[in-house]
């Protein structure tokens, strides 16, 4: 005992005085974002690229589970730990502002009349007052998935997809099969709130049948009108009127598509990868059929990057350097390359190339007229969808009721939030 | 000033500080206990070792509760401090009409499992004790679910219950020209589907925990019983039933606080609409998870969770007074 207490006491002191002494020239920042096998591979690539540009910067990346990311910020950048630049979804931007996780970008960069210049309007949800506080290297939209093979086995040209919604229907009903008993073995079309059918619904339906889904920068609910009726009804329809589809069919949209059951899919830009992966499918894309007034709208959403309220002296200007280059053009081409998001800046978008590309330009074409849905609470906003529809097949809720009911709710859910 | 003046001003506190704070009080310590009776070191040791399982307690179990407790009486949203909310989260909760909803599910999962898993556990038990081929074999085959991971054996009835091309059941009823079920794309179908292989995967257990019970009911009381000529339902009755009451209570409760409590298999079988459709299969956990890590209501998920919490309570109290001595 005689001699372990000088030699505990020599250690502590020792370790006391080491962390005062290690100062270096280099600057180490540190970048968060959940896990997304393509995006944690690009963001990879990107910081060496970034590192070689920059010797004097070291980007330290970081990922962890979805589940729990939100959690870990929370908890870490209070604490003075944790990231210096952090990947957001937009529909975050509020709580993240409010609760001072993450700080204006410096005007004289990022300067706003500029940004809204060179991004894809729906960037400008990001900016408060005179400041960006987020800005995104990619966007993702939506289109109209097809089945090859089941289109020309339908006698339908895989070249011409549906450009109208009435077109769309008469599609449905030529692709969809049914066994003996009249159960649906194949659907035309795929159906489910759960997927994306509940932006498809929102943002796009609704506009084309003349109406608005929410006013007053998304805190008032608007969809309760006859538009958003005939929209509605519209959509219930391709499965109570057609029998072209069938909620729940295969278990979920995706899968239904993948296993080559469904002739059509709505589904996001971020379904690319899995469907390239997926052997013998003969898929194709669409831009999402336009309304019956010729209107096209698109829903799009994003991810962005911010610098947090813990990254301060020279960690901020490497911070800064940092965002400057994960929002540049260059960056947005190995994003598209790697991850098959498209790029937030029209310029690198819209390049012939990318608008000519069967896969990418109809999602690409899309984003010149998407919206983005301002969430208060994503999941919940579209459990509201899941039951609307859900009244009507299963508990024969009149189309007008179950709408009332739903805006109703969602609105209640908004108030909840912004009050 | 030089620079080596400076640090050495800078170092001397640090080691003071470092001293004050862990140094000195272990020295302390060390000269304390080398002045106590070999008895009272004894105490001491067995106190070092007692601490460690009462301080994880205390730290995992026991101040998250009471936190909760503190919790559902404020609003957190996790990122912005915590606002003093009072009683409203719990006015809100009683106001709620999916909160009714979820809790009569809730109700509905233990009235419904509890029952059900332990008549079909002891009829599989009763007649089981009584078989000798293949004894072990059987009872190794009623086990095994209970070994199988929840979420697997959830995603496999999930998918049983599919409509046609897909799901085994519906296929199975379209062959015998029987209309196809919704099974879990229904309001009134979707409970007891999704309780089915809850019980399934419980019944093993049950079944074990009822067999030691027949065992050790003495054969001298069954002996007796025959000599006097008693019927087979009498001694069921009259002799096993009875003397198997310690092991009923003990399953009673213990199912009970698993049905109501009952999360994986309808998290896992309805993961596109967690507790759908139209919340018919949502039971309170779910909400509780739902509420505090979809909604980030940190405050009335905490409050739903005192209700649990306190459902739990009484309805182990009851069954324990009911099913104890009368």
């Amino acid at each position: 005992m005689q001699t372990a207490r000088p030699l505990l006491l020599g250690a502590l002191a020792g370790l006391a005085m080491g962390g005062a002494a290690g100062t270096a020239n280099a600057v180490e920042i540190e970048y968060w974002q959940y896990f997304f096998e393509a995006r944690v591979n690009a963001m990879d690539q990107l910081i060496e690229q970034f590192e070689a540009a920059n010797p004097d910067i070291t980007v330290v990346h970081r990922h962890f589970p979805y589940a729990d990311y939100r959690t870990r910020v929370a908890a870490a950048i209070p604490a003075g730990e944790g990231p210096d630049v952090v990947q957001l979804f937009y529909g975050w931007l509020n709580d993240y502002v409010d609760a001072e996780l993450i700080q204006p970008l410096p005007t004289d960069v990022f300067e706003p009349a500029q940004i809204e210049a060179d991004f894809f309007p729906m960037v400008q949800a990001m900016r408060r007052d005179d400041a960006y506080f987020a800005l995104p290297t990619a966007v993702r939209s939506l289109a109209l998935f097809y089945n090859e093979r089941l289109f020309e086995a339908a006698g339908l040209d895989p070249d011409a997809p549906p450009q109208t919604l009435e077109e769309l229907v008469s599609y449905a009903e030529q692709i969809a099969e049914t066994d003996g008993a009249g159960n649906l073995t194949t659907v035309g079309i795929t159906m489910g709130m759960t997927a994306q059918d509940h932006h498809w619904f929102r943002e796009i339906l609704v506009r084309q049948f003349g109406g608005e889904p929410y006013a007053d920068d998304y805190r008032t609910v608007t969809y309760n009108s006859e538009a958003g009726q005939a929209a509605l009804d519209f959509y219930v329809s391709l499965m109570t009127e057609h029998e072209v589809s069938q909620i729940g069919f295969m278990d979920e949209p995706q899968a239904a598509f993948r296993a080559g059951r469904a002739g059509m899919h709505i589904d996001g830009s971020f379904r690319i990868g899995a469907l390239e992966r997926t052997r013998g499918l003969p898929w194709r894309v669409a831009e999402l059929p336009a309304g019956p007034d010729g209107i096209r709208s698109n829903f799009a959403s994003y991810w962005v990057n911010a610098i947090t309220t813990k990254a301060d002296a020279e960690r901020y200007d490497a911070a800064v350097r940092f965002m400057e280059f994960v929002t540049s053009p260059e960056a947005m081409d190995l994003w598209l390359e790697v991850v098959g998001e498209l790029p937030a800046r029209t310029e690198a978008a819209l390049t012939d190339e990318n608008t000519n590309d069967p896969v990418f330009g109809p999602f690409i074409r899309g984003l010149e007229y998407a919206h983005a849905t301002k969430f208060a609470n994503e999941s919940d906003q579209r459990g509201e969808m899941m039951a609307m529809v859900d009244r009507i097949v299963l508990e024969d809720q009149s189309v007008e009721d179950s709408l009332a009911q739903a805006a109703e709710a969602e609105q209640a859910i908004l108030d909840q939030y912004y009050e | 000033m030089l620079a080596q003046d400076r640090n050495r001003q800078i170092d001397r506190p640090a080691t003071h500080r470092v001293w004050r704070t862990v140094g000195f009080p272990i020295w302390l310590y060390l000269s304390w206990y080398r002045s106590r009776t070999i008895r009272q070191k004894r105490v001491v040791w067995a106190w070092t070792f007692l601490s460690v399982p009462l301080l994880f307690y205390v730290v995992i179990r026991f101040y998250p509760t009471a936190d909760a407790f503190w919790l559902s009486l404020h609003d957190w949203n996790l990122l912005s401090d915590m606002e003093w909310a009072g009683m409203s989260n719990f006015g809100r909760l009683a106001a709620d009409p999916e909160f009714w909803q979820v809790f009569w599910n809730t109700f509905q999962y233990l009235l419904l499992g509890t029952p059900i898993s332990l008549v079909i556990a002891f009829t599989i038990a009763y007649y089981l004790d009584q078989v000798r081929f293949m004894h072990g074999f059987i009872r190794a085959l009623y086990f095994l679910p209970f070994l199988t991971t929840a979420v697997a054996m959830a995603w496999v009835w999930r998918w049983f219950y599919q409509p046609v091309p897909v799901g085994v059941f519906n296929n199975i009823l379209a062959e015998l020209g029987i209309a196809q079920q919704p099974f879990l794309r229904s309001t009134s179908q979707a409970l007891p589907s999704v309780l089915a292989p809850a019980i399934w995967a419980g019944l093993g257990f049950q079944v074990i925990i009822f067999l030691a019970g027949l065992r050790a009911i003495p054969q001298s009381y069954y002996e007796a019983a025959r000599i006097d000529g008693v019927s087979r339902l009498t001694i069921l009755w009259e002799i096993t039933i009875p003397l198997l009451k310690p092991t009923i209570v003990f399953l009673v409760v213990f199912s009970s606080i698993g049905f109501l409590r009952i999360f994986d298999h309808v998290f896992n079988m309805t993961t596109n609409d967690p507790g759908g459709p139209l919340n018919s299969t949502e039971p309170l956990v779910l909400m509780i998870y739902d509420t505090a890590f979809n909604g980030f209501q940190m405050g009335y998920a905490a409050a739903q969770t005192v209700v649990l919490f306190l459902v739990l309570l009484v309805v182990s109290l009851i069954q324990l007074r009911i099913l104890r001595d009368r």
